[in-house]
Formats: C-alpha cells, structure tokens, sequence
C-alpha cells in the first residue's frame, strides 16, 4: 500500500488515531488504552501484515514519555511508525507487544532499564545492562552525583 | 554395544537433574564479555538466558551532549569490526536530515571502505569460529590475510580499526595514492585465498557432522526476532539493506544478494562465505571507476539538524544497523537510538539452541558472529 492508502485504512478502521507524514515514514499516534488490539490488528491484517519490527525505543518529551515502534512489512513493503504516549512519570506503564513480535521483549527489557517505562504482561522484564542502583539514565531529569562529574 | 547404550538412555538410570551453568563471561567462545545462563540436562541444552551489560559504555547517553560531527567518533566502538559502517550510518543519517548530497568521489571511496571492511570482519570471524569449532589453524590463516586489509586502511587513513575515516559532509582525507593499485594486488591475491579456506574447513567432514542441521532457524522466526545480516539471510529472510534501500554507490553497481534456504550453522557459514566472494565482486567494479572531484562538502561550522526524526538503516557486517535521531532543532540530538544488528540476533539464542547439546551451543553462537560491544553498546 501507498501511504495515502494506508492513511486511508487506518482512520476508517481507527478513528481515535492520529497519521500523519514524518519526514520518512508514516507516523501514527495511538491511545495507550488501544495500543495492543492496534498492533495485534495491523500484524494479523493480511491487506497490512506488518511482521517485521526492526527498530523500539524510548524517548523522554517534556510532556510524556514515549515509546516508538518501527514497522516494516516483508510482504508489502510498506512501513509505519507507531508512538504511544505516558503522561504518568512516577509509574509509566505500558502495554507489551513480546507477544506480537518476540524481538520487543529485549527492546522492552532496554527501554525498562534506560527509561524506566515499566510494560503490562511482559514474560520477564528485568534491568538489562545496569543495576538497580542507577536510575535511568535516559530520563532527561536524571542526575547523578557518583558516576557524572559535571564541570 | 549401540543397544546397551540405547538402554541406559531410554531407561531414567542415567537421569540427572536439571542444573544451572554459567559460561562467561570470561569465555573463548563468547568473543567478549557476554555471560550465557544456560539450563542444562546432562548436556542437553533447556534454557539459555544472555546477560549483557558487562560494557555497556552509555554511547546514546553521551551522544546528547555532542554535537553532530563527534558523535561518528564513539559510534566505532560499537561494532569495531564494521567501524567504517557505523560511521557511515550517522554521516548518512546527518546528511539525510540536512537533505545534502556528498560528492560523487565519496560515495564510491566510502563504498569501497564498506565492503573492505566486510571483507576484514568475515576473514575475522571465519577463523574465530573455525577455532571454536576445534579447529585451530583457521585461525592464523584469518588473521594473516586480515593484515592486508588493514595495511591499506592504515595507509589511507592512519588507523587500523576504528577508522573514523567519514564525517558529515565527505571523508576526512583523501586516498592513498597507493590505494587502488594495494586494493587491486589484495583482490587478486584473496580469490586464490578463499578457494583455500573452502578446502581446510568447509570441506571438511568432521566441520560439516559439527554444522549441517544444526541450530535451525525457520524464515517466519528469523522475521520475528528481527534477526538480519547473513544471519537472517541464511534462514530465507531478504533482508539486505544495500539491495532494499540503497545508499552511497550502491544503486550504481550490480551484485546478488545471497538468500540461502535452510537456515542451519552450514547455511550460516556457507553465506559468509559468498558474501565474501560478493564483496570482491562489488570492489572490482568500483575500484577502477573512482571520479575525481572533492572529497568533502563544506560544511558549516555548526552543524543543525532540522526539528524532526529521521532514521537511517545501512548494512554492517553482521545485519542491519539503524540511527535514529530525534532533533529539537540544536547543535546537539534529543535523542538518539542505534538499533544495533547483534542485539536482535543475540536474542534469537534461547529459541534456537533448546534440546540441542552444549557443543552446538557455541557453534551456533560462532555462525552468529556476536561482538558484544554491539549488543551492549
């Protein structure tokens, strides 16, 4: 599918969402509340089939914290990037998508250490490169005053 | 004397209880400090659980307090045996995002570098894993041939592994006034090496009971886990990022991508090892046709990168490496992520290593080519 088309698709069949054209891909925002029936739909969709997730991570905004999915179809080529938002910064949950595509329960385990964004079902989420002595080191407000040195 | 084994194992008289081993992180065949949590049944493999972070140097923490012509600088610690690519992947992603198109004469040097560069990670990790399969002359002939290749890296631009030889804009200098005619003696003196390595292991009877039909990794799998490179290839899975969304002088050559079927250790290795004729293949056409012109755009002293997110995928030796850069409109990223290819693979493990015994373990971990810097980055 062009763009156009998969624009088309997805406001019909999902009216809470948002598409709009990013600079290279197509980038839709969705409700946290719908995030799993979204992407557990846009895989098993044969007119979308997005089996491939190549890329998951985590960014810090001033407003939210946001997890964004890269999403390419081996079948189609076409490709989409999903974003869901978490305004809560004390305890950011998410729903997990391991189950949709088994490569997010490692990206996941990353984005729980670096961001601290804690994912709903998750198999086995646990701290992937650090202890639980950092904080996480993504967060833009986070500071620490044993490893960072600041001149 | 076949059935009265077959009798000890079918009955529970040789039954052990399932115990808990680590292997790592101080471990030859893990190729770094990986640590692999593995279940075992006498020696048969239940559960491999990876534990990294041993190095994990925080390079996308540093990189928001850089700016944009530095950041190329860290990235060839990550995957040090396709430092050249790493750096190409954020010049690429740089240049994308500025929307600038590098001279002609850099495309092509740069190239060059990447499949010379290949070529130097393949020789490594043939005879690194023919030594973990026991077999250790592999190893001296690897290493001797790799020294060509860096020999002339070294001439061209003074390093020898990590590179830094591209930034934002162009190359940092200009070829050796030797290098084509070094690069033409090397490809010439490797097609009569590489028969050789066929012959001393790929050949080889006892390699290929060690291989064949080992560590099967199904198509839809490999898809799944996200698993590229020669990796994801050897499983049937197209995923070559130089065919699907060409770069530099990509678009202006002609080669194969090699797509094998059956996904086993075999397969794995047999795929490198036409890569390898592939990336011979790729110099040969470039190699001759290099244009004059610059060798850099000029640049503006501080680079800015428009507000907005802008990725970029480029083949390394080991899969497919992603940039993802979230500008605020500044001299320095919001945030950037590497969707590094040996982090996806290295996750595969656990599902394809079960029920198979602890020595096919490393052979498949050796037909992965792990580095671990990659994974931890």
């Amino acid at each position: 599918m062009t763009n156009e088309q998969l624009i088309d698709h997805l406001s019909k069949a999902y009216p809470d969402t948002v598409a709009k054209q990013g600079n290279q891909y197509l980038e839709i925002t969705v409700p946290k509340e719908l995030l799993h029936t979204f992407m557990l739909n846009i895989k098993s969709d044969p007119n979308l089939a997005f089996d491939y997730l190549f890329c998951e991570s985590g960014v810090d905004y001033p407003a939210f914290i946001q997890v964004v999915y890269h999403l390419e179809s081996t079948k189609h080529k076409h490709y989409l990037v999903v974003k869901a938002n978490t305004e809560n910064r004390e305890t950011p949950v998410l729903d997990t998508v391991a189950d949709i595509w088994p490569t997010a329960e490692f990206h996941e385990d990353e984005i729980f250490d670096l961001l601290g964004i804690n994912f709903n079902n998750h198999p086995h989420l646990r701290r992937l490169f650090l202890d639980d002595t950092w904080g996480f080191p993504l967060r833009k407000d986070f500071h620490d005053d044993i490893h960072v040195v600041e001149r | 004397m076949a059935e009265i084994i077959e009798k000890f194992i079918t009955t529970d008289q040789i039954k052990t209880d399932e115990y808990l081993v680590n292997m790592g992180p101080q471990h030859p065949s893990t190729h770094g400090v990986l640590r692999l949590l593995v279940k075992l049944e006498g020696e048969i493999v239940h559960n491999v659980e990876p534990h990294v972070g041993y190095i994990h140097s925080g390079i996308e923490k540093m990189t928001e307090s850089l700016t944009y012509p530095q950041i190329p600088h860290l990235t060839d610690r990550m995957d040090y045996l396709s430092a050249h690519m790493n750096n190409e992947a954020v010049c690429l992603c740089v240049e994308n995002a500025l929307q600038v198109e590098v001279p002609e004469r850099v495309k092509y040097i740069r190239t060059i570098f990447d499949e010379l560069q290949r070529l130097a990670s393949h020789q490594l990790w043939w005879c690194a894993s023919g030594m973990d399969l026991g077999a250790l002359t592999a190893f001296f002939y690897g290493l001797r041939d790799r020294e060509d290749i860096l020999d002339i890296f070294e001439e061209t631009c003074g390093a020898r592994l990590t590179l830094n030889y591209t930034v934002p804009g162009g190359v940092m200098f200009d070829i050796h006034p030797n290098f084509q005619r070094k690069v033409k003696a090397f490809i010439t003196k490797f097609k009569k090496i590489l028969p050789e390595y066929d012959k001393l292991l790929t050949g080889n009877i006892i390699f290929q009971n060690r291989t064949k039909g080992v560590g099967i990794l199904s198509k839809e799998d490999a898809i799944a886990f996200g698993v590229t490179g020669p990796t994801g290839r050897a499983s049937g899975f197209s995923c070559d990022v130089r065919k699907h969304h060409p770069y530099s002088a990509y678009p202006y050559i002609k080669f194969d991508e090699k797509v094998g079927t059956d996904g086993d250790c075999f397969m794995r290795w047999k795929l490198r090892m036409d890569e390898m004729w592939e990336s011979l293949h790729i110099i040969e056409q470039l190699i001759d046709n290099i244009p004059e012109g610059e060798i850099a755009l000029k640049m503006k002293g501080v680079v800015k990168l428009p507000e907005g997110e802008f990725y970029q995928r480029v083949e390394t030796a080991r899969g497919e490496l992603g940039v993802y850069i979230v500008s605020d409109g500044k001299k320095n990223p919001y945030r950037v992520k590497f969707r590094s290819p040996g982090f996806s693979n290295l996750f595969a493990i656990n599902h394809i290593a079960k029920n198979w015994k602890i020595a096919d373990l490393v052979a498949i971990m050796a037909t992965f080519d792990l580095v671990i810097p990659d994974i931890d980055r």
